[in-house]
């Protein structure tokens, strides 16, 4: 979790509540209260990208070598990827193993 | 030097922004601001200023266009009406949440209902609390120097907020009459190029139009109001020097004869100069009326108000709106409501005149101010002239 | 400061009228308004608009009740509208007609000076059409002195480019053949 910071005092506000800082949404680690996660057995992907395109947090990415994996800081464990990967190349597996 | 043309107001609100180079145009028509819309398109058609022109589905997208344009850098302009007004209110506190100076013109248009397409305030009334600069235009010379005025105001780094011209519709828009066109020349002296405070572009990322919890959001409305109520500096500064460089003087609040007046009209928009007329005439037969006309609406002018009724024993407040249910006419009670705590101030009436584009005459502000001299009304507020 | 009401039908330029004049009073330095009865309206109906000249600065914005000239562009607006209503005793009514006292006064209830020009044939020769705005203009400065002729020339160029000349030529007939009739 990322430290909230408020301008104390509304001088400190930036004009118009501009944020200067981009991306900072990122901070937020949206993976933390997950229950299961999402496991890739490489050697039934077929490198479809079916998961990466069906993430709806996407947080699917392609690895160097062409296969896939989950961001855990932001995988939530929704278990679409896995419902939708055609050789059930996917498996969600609990937390805590 | 400038050139005196007789031109229609509306066209000359479209001349003026086009002097005043604007980037983007983001406009919706509605009578009676049409003839800006049509002619700011003509402008932009003929490539006479370096601009784009957003046809937008409407007046809610066209304020939402404009913001866009605005946040990018560009300097904006739009303009509408009534109803028109109304359909993109959500988006006015943003524009002046965001800090961006955009400059609209309004042809101000009753409210409906019923359907009216004439003259009167009640369009702008509900947008007082917006946090937008508000002038108001007495004729078609002030339309002009008040849209070239409202970029300088607006895009001041120590303002950095929307700018409404109220213009009455049809009686001032579709009126042609002298103006004084400014050069190009003149106008680039007065109104530099704009250098916004920020840009939305991908080399320098910056968020506009964040989201403001509860922790923040107060501080955000703070911030605000300052911004607004401290810009009455940068308004007074920037008439000042249009005086110097155009010889034209504007004031928030400009006093006809109240030096020794008993009894003050109170006036917004082009109806104070037939109430001129009334003042003049009045004297001749020894009354001692004077006028008061309003230019600058918000922020609202506390001090100029404070000090031009000082002796005054009689205020009578024309308002061309009510508040229903409230306390009567806006300008009324805004001005009853400044004056409070004043050890001595005048005994204030309010009238309402000039609802749907009811004409209001001579005569008309000479009976208003010969009930108001004895200082009460049969009601809190009368409506003017209306029948039963 | 001079004060007139004009009667027309929407689309035979009533309006122009009252901006042409404008133009030329301030061409001369003067001050002007020039404005139509506020409003939608559809081609064919009765319109009005108006014009204020005068040395000095106009203030009133209130509309005109009491002209001191009345134009009547198209005559069958004589029978549908009171187009002297208003019109100050010491006044003109000027008319686009070719009748008679005697006819207009069937019409017409205004004792003051009634003047008329033909107009539409004045149009429909110089001009080719029966659009008698721009003629009508001849008719009024002659009758009131409110601009000079010559001040018609450089409004009526700006607005009519290619045709600014025949408009001209039917303005300054009927500066020419206007007359009070009574």
């Amino acid at each position: 979790m990322t430290e909230k910071k408020w301008p104390e005092t509304w001088q400190e506000i930036n004009p118009g509540c501009m944020v200067f800082r981009p991306g900072s949404a990122s901070e937020y680690h949206t993976g933390s209260w997950r229950a299961k996660r999402p496991i890739w057995e490489n050697e039934k992907c077929i490198k479809c990208g079916v998961c990466y395109i069906y993430c709806p947090e996407g947080c699917v990415t392609e690895t160097a070598d062409g296969f896939f994996e989950a961001n855990l800081d932001y995988c939530k464990g929704c278990g679409i990827c896995a419902h939708e990967c055609w050789p059930a190349a996917i498996t969600m597996v609990n937390e805590e193993e | 030097m400038g050139k005196r043309v007789g031109m229609e107001v509306a066209i000359a609100s479209a001349e003026a922004a086009a002097l005043c180079r604007f980037d983007v145009a983001a406009v919706y028509p509605i009578t009676p601001q049409s003839h800006v819309a049509e002619h700011l398109s003509d402008i932009v058609n003929d490539g006479r200023v370096d601009a784009s022109f957003i046809t937008v589905a409407s007046e809610h997208s066209a304020l939402s266009a404009a913001i866009g344009a605005a946040g990018t850098g560009a300097r904006t302009v739009t303009a509408t009406s009534s109803q028109g007004l109304l359909f993109m209110s959500e988006i006015l506190p943003i524009a002046s949440a965001m800090r961006l100076p955009i400059v609209m013109l309004i042809a101000n248009r009753a409210v409906s209902g019923p359907i009216n397409i004439w003259n009167d305030h009640s369009d702008i009334m509900p947008m007082r609390d917006t946090g937008w600069i508000s002038f108001f235009a007495d004729n078609g010379q002030e339309v002009v120097d008040m849209t070239i005025q409202a970029f300088k105001v607006g895009e001041d780094r120590r303002v950095m907020l929307p700018v409404n011209i109220n213009m009455d519709g049809f009686q001032l828009t579709h009126m042609v009459e002298p103006i004084i066109m400014p050069d190009q020349e003149e106008v680039d002296r007065f109104l530099p190029s704009y250098v916004p405070y920020a840009t939305l572009h991908p080399d320098k990322v910056v968020s506009m139009g964040t989201l403001g919890m509860p922790e923040i959001y107060a501080e955000a409305q703070k911030s605000k109001d300052v911004a607004i109520v401290n810009s009455i500096k940068v308004v007074r500064e920037v008439w000042n020097e249009w005086e110097k460089q155009f010889g034209r003087k504007y004031e928030p609040i400009q006093s006809y004869q109240t030096e020794d007046a008993d009894v003050v009209l109170v006036t917004m928009g082009s109806m104070g100069e037939t109430a001129e007329i009334a003042v003049d005439e009045l004297r001749k037969l020894g009354v001692k009326a004077g006028l008061l006309k309003i230019k600058l609406w918000r922020p609202f002018p506390f001090d100029e108000l404070k000090k031009a009724v000082k002796g005054i024993k009689v205020l009578a407040v024309t308002d061309r709106a009510c508040s229903f249910g409230g306390p009567g006419g806006p300008v009324f009670s805004e001005i009853r409501s400044a004056l409070y705590d004043m050890p001595k101030r005048p005994k204030i009436v309010n009238y309402i005149i000039g609802l749907g584009g009811r004409d209001v005459q001579v005569e008309d502000f000479m009976e208003m101010t010969r009930k108001a001299a004895k200082g009460k009304l049969s009601e809190p507020y009368v409506f003017y002239g209306v029948r039963g | 400061m001079l004060e007139i009401r004009w009667h027309g039908r929407g689309g035979q330029g009533a309006v122009t009228s009252v901006e042409l004049l404008a133009l030329s009073a301030i061409e001369e330095g003067k001050y002007a308004q020039g404005f139509p009865s506020f409003g939608p309206e559809r081609r064919g109906a009765p319109v009005t608009a108006f014009n204020r000249v005068d040395d000095k600065q106009i203030k009133i914005r209130s509309g005109i009740y009491h002209p001191d000239l009345v134009v009547v562009l198209d005559e069958s607006l004589v029978a549908l509208v009171d187009v002297a209503e208003g019109l100050k005793p010491a006044g003109i009514l000027l008319v686009n007609t070719t009748k008679t006292l005697e006819q207009l006064k069937k019409d017409i209830r205004f004792e003051g000076k009634i003047a008329t020009c033909d107009a539409t044939g004045i149009a429909w020769k110089e001009l080719g059409v029966p659009i008698t705005n721009t003629t009508m203009l001849g008719a009024l400065v002659k009758l009131t002195g409110a601009v000079k002729l010559e001040s018609l020339d450089n409004p009526i160029k700006e607005r009519f480019g290619r045709i600014a000349a025949k408009n001209l030529a039917a303005a300054k007939r009927a500066y020419d053949e206007v007359r009070i009739i009574n």
